[in-house]
């Protein structure tokens, strides 16, 4: 360290400089960028509850009519709910459906997005303005109200068919950005070589114009996927969805319906479910946040 | 003097050719093709419900005809002419022709009768609701674009600080609630358990016995019953308006003219209100477009949780007791509503930015 600040003339630049040599991208990423530590620490630990934690808090829940509204204790932390079943059990078995679904639903906006949205700038004319006015139609028509008509008509009863239908109404934002994207990538050198070598449309999407887009890609997905669990939640709380198994979503139209807006006593049964939905947005959103920061150095502030 | 008249007249005739030009120009270019966009929204949802209400394999109307001709012991035709008076359909029709007709009904406004509720006709239930709807979601929306906006400033003109690193997360936290949890957050914790406020009084759009008069006292008790809806539509949108604002603010103080005004001496207030303020608040009228959709579409869940008689609620029940003509007609007039207030939005936005009109 001392014979680095005497070779240069601006000690303190160099010595920052080898100090971030030292330090690993981990530790860099964690000072730079906090609230994005703190976003993916906290999904994390979200994950490992949800899919590790089911195989620590095993054993069956049933409905138990002594324990109704039952208080916590050490070996049931968050106390029981309207029907005598534990909380805690309901909150660590019910988050993988709701982030498979969520995650399924964004993928498909993702797959939609990107192959409509690059199809339309390469084909163009008639099938590009069609392509423009229906993601204009979806995108002024509130989601959330078009999600629960879609749904009181179309009988929804797997979680396959949840993702289908988030997915479906999730994509335009991602097909106008790629749209726009491939339209002026379209332009540069390289693509038009790759054209000139007479490869393949398909070829040059996947090989050239994609890969320069995939940390917008991502981000969007993480938007889409924390769309999809607002979306997947409200359709559960509007009971549009069949209401079997166990379920964060499940677990407040219960709460909801079974009165916990006039019974102090079951107040854990809404507020947990509703906590850790709250927790798993929010670190998604700071995961977006995050990575757009580490993409786009640009947006850092100063 | 002959040439001079000949003058007058062609100058005269040259001036009307650029006023009609630019007036062309304005219609063509802008505000006549977003109104066409906002007919083919309407058009394209109005066409998705026919779709769904009629075309669907096992469709609402189906299932009402053959629930009646089962239960009743109607004939078909009779089931069929009770099913067109409830979705404005005639089923015996070509379906080409039943979508016309549907069209035409739905121009004239009429939307066709409730299921659950006989005797009421969609148009009517809207009629009764949808003001609320507006009240509560529209003032929300000023509040929140106006305290927000400011509240953005404020934190760039202090980025770094402890205002805005506390606003940032303020922001980022409320921005992540769901707009119906928060909504059952505030009644469950601040309403039950704490008992801070009569949540079981505030239900409902207007107390009983108030009529709907133009008087102090009903703007009051209108207010008293929308405070917690449009509190819980402020909370959940204001992050939003505060972290754009913040980010367009500081782009437009690194801007050469705000430097120059500096330099001459202009106060710093002045220069933060009429120099930065105006420029940075203009890209925010195109993500009002967005906000307006967002906020009217929590309408559907937060207005059930208070009890809040507005089109949101009716939504939920005829969800809830598969009322699918007035659902469909609730559909349609959201639909239409935000349309209005985007292409409201969006001719005040290119009235403010003219630079807009010109690139459509």
């Amino acid at each position: 360290m001392a014979e680095a600040t005497l070779n240069t003339s601006d000690p303190t630049a160099a010595a920052v400089e080898v100090e971030m040599r030292k330090k690993s991208f981990w530790r860099v990423f964690v000072e730079r960028n906090k609230a994005g530590a703190f976003g993916i620490f906290l999904l994390t630990v979200i994950l490992l509850l949800t899919f590790i934690g089911p195989f620590f808090v095993h054993g069956e829940n049933r409905t138990n009519v002594s324990l109704i509204y039952g208080g916590p204790s050490w070996a049931h932390p968050l106390g029981f709910d309207h029907s005598g079943r534990d909380i805690w059990y309901q909150i660590v078995h019910g988050g993988r459906s709701v982030i498979l679904v969520a995650f399924l639903a964004a993928l498909m906006a993702t797959a939609i997005g990107v192959i409509l949205g690059s199809l339309a700038a390469m084909i163009g004319g008639k099938f590009d303005v069609a392509m423009l006015t229906i993601s204009d139609v979806v995108l002024t028509v509130p989601t959330i109200i078009l999600l629960a008509v879609l749904a009181a008509f179309v009988r929804l009863n797997s979680p396959v068919q949840l993702a289908l239908i988030l997915g479906a109404t999730g994509w335009p934002v991602l097909l106008l950005a790629i749209r726009s994207q491939v339209l002026s990538l379209k332009e540069r050198e390289y693509v038009e070589a790759a054209r000139m070598l007479d490869l393949g449309m398909p070829r040059i999407l996947f090989r050239e114009v994609l890969p320069n887009m995939a940390s917008y890609i991502l981000i969007n997905f993480v938007f889409n996927m924390r769309g999809a669990v607002y979306g997947q939640v409200a359709l559960y709380f509007l009971g549009l969805v069949s209401l079997s198994g166990v379920n964060w979503g499940i677990m407040i139209q219960e709460a909801f319906r079974r009165g916990a807006v006039f019974l102090p006593a079951s107040m854990m049964g809404l507020v947990a479910p509703i906590f850790m939905i709250v927790m798993l947005m929010w670190s998604l959103i700071l995961v977006a946040r995050s990575l757009e920061d580490v993409f786009n150095p640009r947006l850092r502030e100063p | 003097m002959a040439t001079l008249v000949t003058d007058v007249a062609a100058i005269e005739e040259e001036e009307d050719v650029v006023r009609q030009s630019r007036l062309k120009g304005f219609l063509g270019n802008y505000f006549l093709r977003r109104l066409f966009r906002a007919f083919l929204t309407i058009f394209f949802v109005s066409t998705l419900t026919f779709f769904l209400v009629r075309l669907l394999p096992g469709s609402p109307v189906d299932v009402y005809i053959n629930q009646q001709i089962q239960q009743y012991g109607y004939t078909y035709e009779e089931a069929s002419n009770q099913a067109r008076s409830l979705f404005s359909i005639d089923v015996e029709q070509p379906l080409l022709l039943q979508y016309l007709d549907y069209l035409k009904n739905l121009v004239r406004g009429d939307m066709g009768m409730s299921i659950t509720a006989p005797g009421t006709s969609v148009a009517s239930i809207i009629e009764s609701r949808i003001g609320w709807t507006i009240f509560s979601v529209g003032t929300a929306l000023i509040i929140s674009f106006v305290l927000g906006s400011f509240i953005g400033m404020l934190m760039a003109y202090w980025r770094g600080g402890k205002f805005d690193g506390f606003m940032s997360t303020f922001g980022a936290i409320t921005g992540s609630i769901p707009d119906y949890q928060l909504a059952l957050l505030f009644i469950v914790i601040f309403g039950v358990r704490m008992g801070l406020f009569p949540y079981t009084q505030m239900r409902g759009a207007l107390s009983s016995g108030q009529q709907v008069e133009f008087s102090f006292a009903f703007v009051q008790d209108a207010l008293y019953h929308a405070i917690m809806p449009i509190l819980v539509y402020v909370f959940v949108s204001i992050g939003g308006w505060m972290l754009l604002m913040k980010s367009t603010t500081i782009q437009a103080l690194e801007e050469d003219f705000v430097t120059a005004a500096r330099a001459r001496g202009i106060p710093e207030w002045r220069i933060l209100v009429f120099y930065v303020g105006r420029n940075a608040i203009l890209p925010l009228f195109t993500t009002l477009t967005v906000s307006i959709g967002f906020v009217v579409g929590g309408s559907l869940l937060v207005e059930p949780i208070f009890q809040y008689q507005g089109i949101g609620a009716r939504l939920f029940e005829s969800i809830q007791q598969r009322d699918y003509s007035t659902l469909q007609g609730i559909f349609l007039m959201i639909t239409v509503s935000v349309v209005a207030a985007n292409l409201i939005a969006d001719l005040l936005y290119s009235r403010l930015d003219p630079r807009i009109r010109s690139k459509g």
